[in-house]
């Protein structure tokens, strides 16, 4: 099957910053697929090489089977929602919406049409003769969303597009987003320094830093089984552990991982276990994140709300399924 | 603990006593009225150009309501519209519509020069460039007016620098072909009228680019990128984004090219033909003739046009952006 977006040694270089490293990436048509990593890692870029707003250093990018090289992001069938939503000032929604099939040369009633619908899928029906600047940012992003969606691009991609909402709107955008996404069958590029948001929305997750990418896989590989120490400590904080604290518990003298939610805690001197001492509790609602030493290794566990807890500063005795720890395949 | 000894809070009080004095008390006094601090602030300059400015404005245009007597040449205080009849002469309305097509030609060019030049300022200029663009534009305004108008006199007259570079580009058949077509034409670029609209559109250029530059400057780059990930070609990105955009900008720029070519009368008098513009007329009727009333009647003539003209631009949804 063609690829919806290939990536061959893809680089992009910005004077002596390497912003894209010889990057190879592989999207499957219809796939929900996030580029997650901290600001600067690049995954941006390789959002706007795609767009086509940069061109490759070097390396090679098809798109659907075609390359894509020194195509201008005009003749690109592929459509982006912005950060900051980059509507049009001067256009009223409706306008703004209907922009991509206004420049295609779409007759008015038909191009207004199609407006109107893509306004009713992103939940907005109505609002189309407003002023984006009469609107709040949510509604902004749906208008963006409905900009983009309306000229059926081939793949879509959103930068950050959640990052401006408040929590509560962007946990209902990340479940509208997901619906949309499997009812339109479009591909979907999704870039994300919040890795709450690649794992539970996302198909694959490739996750950067640097200008390379460390890792691509499920939300639940990259999540249980991180390959580096970058990953396990990027997505969800993992507990990374040094060698020679693995090779105690495993025998490999190899770095590893432990989630915070698979260590368990006790009563000091019972049983066999990792002798630490509580230095620190965080209250999250349904969770309580607790600050561990383990003479000398700062350790972090997570524990449903409502667990009696020692006081800080005293002993603990920590626990946990020896299957839970990960050993990693890289040093980096 | 150490924050303690580097910041001892236990003797400060929660409110610190007042500076004292009379700017103590001023300040106190502004910080609780700060309507009265806007009000000394603005009283001054409204009233100058309230009662100095507008005011003497106003004496002038009631002038154009007088008229002439024309056998005595002294002026009859009587309500009249027979100065504003005179303006309509056919001598007069040549000078009208010769002004008002300067005007728009001038401001055409202007904007058509300064866009690709406000564009690069505001979109790639930065750092030392960005200092050298507003040297670049504001430093023919740091000289005197006059000396640049002599200047362009030498510069367009047959015996100066662009005749001697065209003639040895071998394209002076060029200008002799211009300059002998009527209206437009003359003897040479320095009295006639090509010359006037050349060095009106070099000098009024600045107030051009400057509101265009400023106006693009606003319009965040991503708005471009959007516009061509919708498909949109650099073409339709320039008529649907970049220029609706920028209309304000260029409105107010053309602003000072209309309504300054329709007021000034010293290029036209160094550099062009005898055919008078608005503001020769105005020059001339309140001097030599001393035709207050005339004069007063043409001062009004570029007032009614800009009026006409920002309410056309409203109406086009120039400020709509704004």
């Amino acid at each position: 099957m063609t690829s919806a977006v290939y990536f061959q040694k893809v680089s992009r270089h910005f004077g002596s910053v390497r912003a894209v490293d010889a990057v190879d990436l592989d999207i499957v048509p219809g796939e929900f697929f996030a580029m997650l990593g901290p600001s600067g890692s690049g995954k941006t870029t390789c959002l706007r090489l795609i767009a086509g707003f940069e061109q490759p250093t070097s390396g090679s990018i098809s798109i659907f089977g075609e390359r894509a090289e020194g195509v201008p992001p005009y003749r690109r069938n592929v459509n982006t929602v912005f950060q900051d939503y980059a509507l049009f000032p001067h256009l009223n929604v409706l306008d703004n919406v209907a922009y991509g099939l206004m420049v295609k040369g779409v007759g008015k009633a038909e191009r207004q049409k199609a407006a109107e619908e893509a306004l009713s899928l992103v939940r907005l029906p109505g609002y189309g003769a407003r002023r984006p600047g009469q609107l709040s940012g949510g509604q902004r992003q749906r208008v963006a969303l409905a900009r983009a969606l309306v000229n059926q691009p081939k793949v879509l991609l959103l930068d950050e597009p959640l990052g401006a909402l408040d929590l509560k709107l962007r946990e209902n955008m990340q479940e509208e987003l997901k619906s949309l996404q499997k009812a339109l069958g479009i591909t979907f590029v999704f870039v994300t320094h919040d890795q709450g948001e690649a794992l539970s929305m996302a198909d694959r997750v490739a996750v950067f830093n640097d200008g390379k990418i460390m890792q691509i896989g499920t939300p639940e590989d990259i999540y249980q089984r991180p390959k580096t120490r970058f990953v396990a400590d990027f997505v969800g904080s993992s507990n990374v552990l040094p060698p020679d604290f693995v090779q105690r518990y495993s025998g490999q003298h190899r770095w590893g991982s432990l989630r915070p939610e698979s260590i368990r805690i006790g009563r000091a001197a019972k049983g066999d276990g990792v002798a630490a001492r509580l230095v620190g509790t965080n209250y999250l609602g349904a969770t309580t994140k607790l600050a561990l030493d383990a003479d000398g290794l700062r350790l972090h566990a997570i524990v449903p709300a409502g667990t009696k807890l020692p006081a800080e500063g005293e002993a603990v005795m920590l626990t946990f399924n020896r299957e839970h720890l990960h050993l990693m395949d890289e040093l980096a | 603990m150490s924050l303690d000894a580097a910041m001892p809070r236990a003797t400060a009080p929660a409110i610190l006593p007042g500076s004292g004095g009379m700017r103590g008390a001023l300040s106190d006094l502004f910080w609780r009225r700060p309507q009265l601090l806007l009000f000394l602030m603005l009283a001054p300059p409204v009233l100058w150009l309230g009662i100095v400015y507008i005011g003497s404005l106003f004496a002038l245009l009631a002038q154009s309501f007088f008229s002439i007597d024309e056998f005595s040449g002294l002026i009859n205080h009587e309500f009249t519209l027979k100065t504003y009849g005179d303006l309509f002469q056919a001598a007069n309305l040549d000078i009208i519509l010769r002004t008002m097509t300067m005007a728009a030609l001038v401001t055409l060019a202007s904007a058509i020069i300064a866009f690709p030049i406000a564009y690069y300022a505001a979109r790639y200029a930065r750092g030392r460039w960005k200092a050298l663009f507003y040297l670049g534009v504001m430093l023919p305004l740091w000289s005197s007016y006059l000396v640049k108008i002599y200047a362009w006199k030498l510069i367009l007259a047959k015996e100066g620098i662009l005749t001697w570079l065209l003639a040895k580009l071998h394209l002076l058949w060029v200008l002799d072909g211009w300059l002998s077509l009527p209206v437009v034409g003359g003897n040479s670029l320095s009295v006639s009228a090509t010359g006037t609209f050349i060095v009106f559109v070099y000098v009024w250029l600045p107030f051009m680019i400057l509101p265009v530059q400023a106006a693009l400057e606003r319009v965040p780059g991503n708005l471009v990128e959007a516009s061509s990930d919708l498909g949109a070609s650099p073409g339709q990105t320039f008529r649907n984004v970049l220029f609706p955009l920028a209309l304000p900008g260029i409105v107010a720029g053309s602003i000072f090219t209309f309504s300054l070519t329709l007021g000034d009368y010293i290029i036209p008098q160094i550099i062009g033909t005898s055919r008078l513009f608005i503001g020769q007329a105005v020059y001339s009727q309140q001097g030599t003739a001393g035709n207050i009333p005339l004069a007063a009647a043409f001062t009004v003539v570029p007032i009614i046009i800009m009026g006409f003209y920002l309410w056309g631009a409203k109406r086009m949804g120039a400020f709509d952006a704004l």
